[in-house]
Formats: C-alpha cells, sequence, structure tokens
C-alpha cells in the first residue's frame, strides 16, 4: 500500500537532487533547470497532501504555482539572454563583476 | 498493480533528475533539458497516481510542452560554445554532495519521526469538475491576479528582449 510518505520522500529526494544542480553546477541554464526541479518537488508534495487530507486547495495551488513558474521561466532566459548579449557567457564563474 | 507503477514512475523521476543536473557522460545542456522532460513526464505519471488528472494534462502541456520548448530555444539561440571541462574543485563538491545528503536526510528523518502519514487514507477523487468550481468560486482573486501577472510577465520579457535596453 502506497501510503502519504512515499510520495514525500520522493518529493524531498527530488528537491535535494535540484538543489544539487543550483549548487553544483556552474552553467546558468542547468541551475535554471535545478530551480525547475525544485519547484515540481513542491508540487508533488502538495498534490500528495491534498489527496490525503481530502481537499481541493493543494491542487489548486499547484496549479497557480505552474503558472508561476511558466512566467518565472520566461523571465529568467529573457535575462540571462540579456546577460549573454552583454559578456558572451552562460558560465556563473564569468559574472564577478559585483567582487570587490 | 498501483504500487508497481508508483514504485517505476518514482525511479524513472529520480533517475532522470539526476541525469539532468550529474550527467557523467556529457555536460551539454540539451541533453539536461531532455531529461528534464522525462522527469515532467514521469511526474505526470505520478499525478495521474494521485487522481489528479487535470494536473497530470496540465504538467505535460505547460512544462513538457511550453517551458522546455523555451530552454531548448534559449540554448539553441545562444549557441553555447561546447563548454571545455574546467578543473573541479574536488573538495568543494565532495562537501556540497554531504551537505545535501545531509539536507535529505534530515527532511526524511523528520518525516519519519512525525508518523505523517500515519493512519490517512487516499480519500479525494481529483475530478476537473470540483477543481474547477474551487478555482472559480473560492479563489477566482488570486486566478485574476495570475492574469495580471502574466500580462506583466509578458510585458518584462518583451522590454529586456529590447536590443537598445534602457
Amino acid at each position: 500500500m502506497i501510503g502519504l510518505e512515499h510520495y514525500l520522500i520522493v518529493s524531498a529526494l527530488l528537491f535535494s537532487l535540484g538543489m544539487m544542480g543550483v549548487i553544483l553546477r556552474r552553467n546558468l541554464i542547468v541551475i535554471y533547470m535545478g530551480l525547475e526541479l525544485m519547484l515540481n518537488a513542491a508540487n508533488l508534495a502538495l498534490v500528495a497532501f491534498s489527496r490525503f487530507n481530502n481537499s481541493m486547495d493543494g491542487q489548486v495551488m499547484v496549479f497557480f504555482v505552474i503558472t508561476v513558474a511558466a512566467a518565472e521561466v520566461a523571465v529568467g532566459l529573457a535575462l540571462i539572454v540579456a546577460l549573454y548579449r552583454k559578456r558572451q557567457s552562460t558560465e556563473v564563474e564569468d559574472l564577478t563583476s559585483l567582487k570587490l | 498493480m498501483e504500487a508497481l507503477l508508483f514504485y517505476i514512475f518514482a525511479a524513472l523521476t529520480l533517475i532522470c533528475a539526476l541525469l539532468v543536473v550529474a550527467n557523467p557522460f556529457t555536460r551539454n545542456p540539451v541533453t539536461s533539458a531532455m531529461f528534464l522532460v522525462c522527469t515532467i513526464i514521469s511526474m505526470a505519471g505520478l499525478f495521474v497516481l494521485l487522481h489528479a488528472f487535470f494536473l497530470a494534462a496540465v504538467q505535460v502541456m505547460v512544462y513538457a510542452g511550453a517551458v522546455i520548448v523555451l530552454f531548448l530555444f534559449v540554448i539553441m539561440l545562444l549557441d553555447i560554445p561546447s563548454v571545455e571541462q574546467r578543473s573541479f574543485n574536488l573538495l568543494g563538491v565532495g562537501m556540497g554532495g554531504l551537505g545535501l545528503l545531509a539536507v535529505g536526510g534530515m527532511v526524511i528523518q523528520t518525516m519519519l519521526r512525525s508518523g505523517i502519514g500515519q493512519g490517512k487514507t487516499p480519500q479525494l477523487e481529483g475530478a476537473t469538475k470540483e477543481l474547477g468550481v474551487t478555482l472559480f468560486t473560492e479563489y477566482v482573486l488570486a486566478f485574476e491576479i495570475m492574469g495580471v501577472l502574466l500580462l506583466v510577465g509578458m510585458m518584462g520579457v518583451i522590454l529586456l528582449s529590447k536590443k537598445d535596453l534602457k
């Protein structure tokens, strides 16, 4: 029998993997994919809570999260393109102009 | 049957997510994007197992259909020259991995200790009709704000993509 905790464990592992991408990778686009994985992990936990607590609110929340994530990806990728025009690079190591 | 499907989809989700962030064979962002598609679609399978059919469809359409296309479009537009393998700080990678294991272990440990899923049975039948009714009665204000947010996001993207950014 698959219970709530099974889904939550998958969600926690997925969140850790996304965070690993954000911390370990140096390409901005792949860092963005890590962020997407973390958002998806939260979505999975919300849908699981919604089903096991017999409430529709979690699913509505997931719907909103997906919408915001789509808007966020569009803006973020536009920022990356603008950055690439200025610096010719998408590696975080080359973006150190704020460093003292 | 349901348990078997859960294990298949969960394993697929986690393996593909690992290949998104740390692929041992290639560092090509296009490969990462393709494995992200695989992750998203297996997650849609998990949503179906949770009887959230509408969200599974939205997941496939919005993420696999729109977000990944945006990612691939930008990767190919920038035409990033194949990144030479930069030197690794092995100590940093090791410590980062260790810290992440600690975070994941801590979350799972807390979850199991608190007995959060004890005695809970799956109840909600996530029918699309009920979702729509909730969305357009209780959450109608949030829905409208979401429309404004999408408009603002679209205008921001157009402004950011102009050649002479003032």
